[in-house]
């Protein structure tokens, strides 16, 4: 397909951040997709789609404030043929709606993609009615449906369209905030399902997606200054995991670490260790992320050092484990 | 119009013994009799003349929605009436590796649009469908089966809700209002009165009906609404099998072989 952008958009892009861009890609990627509908449960403003609202009315749908009749009506849509995103924030498009989910994209295989906006700890300050410290480990469970997490805005406009082409559901989890991080300064390639190395290493593997993936690359540049040479991967996908890659890195180096901005049961942490478990010679598995339990609310970087988080945290816990090895 | 009214009879006849069929089969699995029993003839007017499943193809038939799964020996016998399933895949039914479970899987090749059994997701399927028929222009209708029981749940409502803000004058939904639910009656679970009130209420165009008169279930499903149209079916839970009738122990039970020939006996006079 041709691209409606080039690098000149990632810096505005990373501006944005992960929602606006999805909203804003969305006013280009339907003149390429013109049959694509788009169903929000009354989150339109949220998702960076009122402009889109506007001028493709008959491509938009809004549903209310009902989740789980979003994917119903989704799916019934999906069924006679039409191709369908549907959006709201992460927990009330994954959770709420989780059954919804199961029985009709997982049991049934009807093809329909999900954006969850604004997952993690990004909405701190409304408390953890709206973080989403779950939705993966939930939706994993399920058959038949794909997980993506970007890690920068450009990663939100590709894993869309490679969504769009892809041949089951998809659940593409946004994170971060407005002016995150720009991650991707070259134009590259994304597939579903195939990690990116982000920065080369010969010692460690830091493991991790989403807009945290900035933390890592802070954590390895340090690690480097002290000697200790450290890769960044870019598992964007935790579903279906980039098994090659990881098998690949079991294998050469001495430590492996996920960071992630879920819980570590059942998220990124818990796929890798679920893929080495059979091995016999296996180098450990340090599990950076959210330990189990809700703190008290706060802003995104206040939560981010809250569950350690933040690249010192993550450098820290490296060297600490590292050096005692 | 005798004509037509000795074929729904024979047809749902036939869809009851079905019913009893499958039962027997089932065996020690046991088998959801009664729900499906009160909807037979709300379901065999339906296949016999509304869904068109066989002959105007399959982009011309109409959608039909067992939101209430677990009646799916209803729906599983009209599909033999059709010739659709064949008689002999009866005696699958519930066994290893069978189409044919205790809740509808979806496959399009013998008439099943969804898998459906997880109670209150029918009806959002069925705006789904009808929308996509209002986009496309197409004249195709949708019918959607729900239990009185299932109307306990919150998704019932939120699609209750967009079906009348989308404007779905193509879609219908039939309640079977049998007043009982898995382990009693909607009086005692949960109530459930006044439900076409409730409809009317979300500005849904009401009939209430009597869910065994065929008469009354063809004219009510007859006519054309210029908003989404709901039935209420008034129906006896078990109808047709003397011993079942308003008896929710069989709800889902076993059938005795000679439970099952006094009722294909009765049938049949």
């Amino acid at each position: 397909m041709n691209k409606f952008y080039n690098t000149n958009s990632f810096k505005l892009w990373s501006k944005l951040g992960q929602r606006a861009v999805f909203g804003l890609g969305m006013m280009e990627i339907i003149k390429k997709h013109k049959d694509l509908i788009v169903i929000t449960a009354d989150v339109s403003t949220s998702a960076g789609l009122d402009r889109f609202r506007k001028n493709f009315k008959d491509n938009y749908v809004d549903v209310g404030i009902a989740e789980q009749n979003m994917i119903g009506i989704a799916a019934g849509l999906a069924s006679e043929g039409h191709r369908i995103i549907t959006t709201t924030f992460s927990p009330f498009q994954t959770l709420r709606c989780s059954e919804q989910i199961k029985v009709m994209l997982g049991y049934m295989k009807i093809k329909v993609i999900m954006v969850g906006l604004a997952s993690g700890l990004v909405l701190g300050p409304l408390g953890f009615t709206h973080c989403s410290i779950e939705d993966v480990a939930l939706l994993r469970s399920i058959p038949n449906i794909s997980i993506v997490c970007p890690a920068d805005p450009t990663e939100v406009i590709k894993a869309t369209e490679a969504s769009i082409n892809h041949n089951r559901s998809v659940y593409i989890r946004l994170t971060g905030s407005s002016n995150m991080r720009q991650i991707y300064n070259e134009d590259y390639d994304f597939k579903i399902g195939e990690s990116i190395t982000l920065k080369n290493g010969s010692d460690i593997s830091i493991v991790s997606n989403g807009s945290i993936i900035a933390e890592c690359l802070d954590a390895a540049n340090f690690l480097e200054a002290k000697g200790i040479s450290t890769e960044v991967i870019n598992m964007h996908t935790i579903k279906p995991l980039d098994k090659k890659k990881l098998n690949e890195i079991f294998l050469n180096k001495k430590l492996i670490v996920s960071v992630e901005e879920h819980n570590v049961i059942g998220g990124l942490s818990s796929s890798i260790a679920e893929e080495m478990s059979e091995l016999k010679n296996k180098p450990p598995l340090v599990k950076i992320g959210i330990n189990d339990f809700y703190s008290s609310g706060g802003n995104y970087e206040y939560l981010k050092g809250v569950y350690k988080l933040k690249s010192g945290d993550i450098s820290n816990k490296i060297l600490k484990y590292y050096e005692q090895s | 119009m005798i004509e037509q009214r000795k074929n729904f009879d024979e047809f749902i006849k036939q869809v009851r013994i079905n019913i009893l069929k499958f039962s027997l089969a089932a065996g020690s699995d046991s088998a959801h009799i009664g729900g499906a029993l009160s909807c037979a003839d709300i379901m065999g007017v339906l296949y016999k003349k509304y869904i068109k499943i066989v002959e105007s193809g399959s982009d011309k038939r109409n959608r039909f929605i067992l939101s209430k799964g677990h009646a799916c020996l209803a729906l599983y016998s009209c599909l033999v009436e059709l010739g659709l399933i064949k008689p002999e895949e009866i005696q699958t039914f519930e066994k290893n590796e069978s189409r044919l479970l205790g809740h509808p899987v979806i496959n399009k090749e013998i008439g099943i649009e969804f898998s459906t059994g997880s109670l209150g997701m029918g009806l959002s399927l069925g705006i789904g469908v009808a929308l996509s028929f209002k986009r496309e222009k197409k004249e195709n209708n949708v019918y959607v089966l729900l239990g009185d029981g299932e109307c306990n749940e919150g998704s019932i409502w939120e699609s209750a809700m967009s079906a009348v803000n989308f404007n779905l004058d193509n879609l219908t939904c039939i309640i079977d209002n049998n007043g009982f639910q898995q382990t009693g009656t909607n009086e005692q679970i949960m109530k459930n009165s006044n439900i076409a009130e409730k409809w009317k209420s979300f500005n849904w165009d009401v009939h209430e009906i009597d869910g065994h008169n065929i008469n009354e279930i063809d004219n009510a499903l007859s006519i054309v609404s210029n908003k989404p149209k709901l039935i209420v079916a008034k129906t006896i839970k078990g109808k047709g099998l003397k011993i079942a009738e308003e008896n929710n122990a069989w709800h889902h039970s076993m059938i005795s072989k000679q439970q099952y020939e006094d009722g294909v006996k009765d049938l049949n006079e």
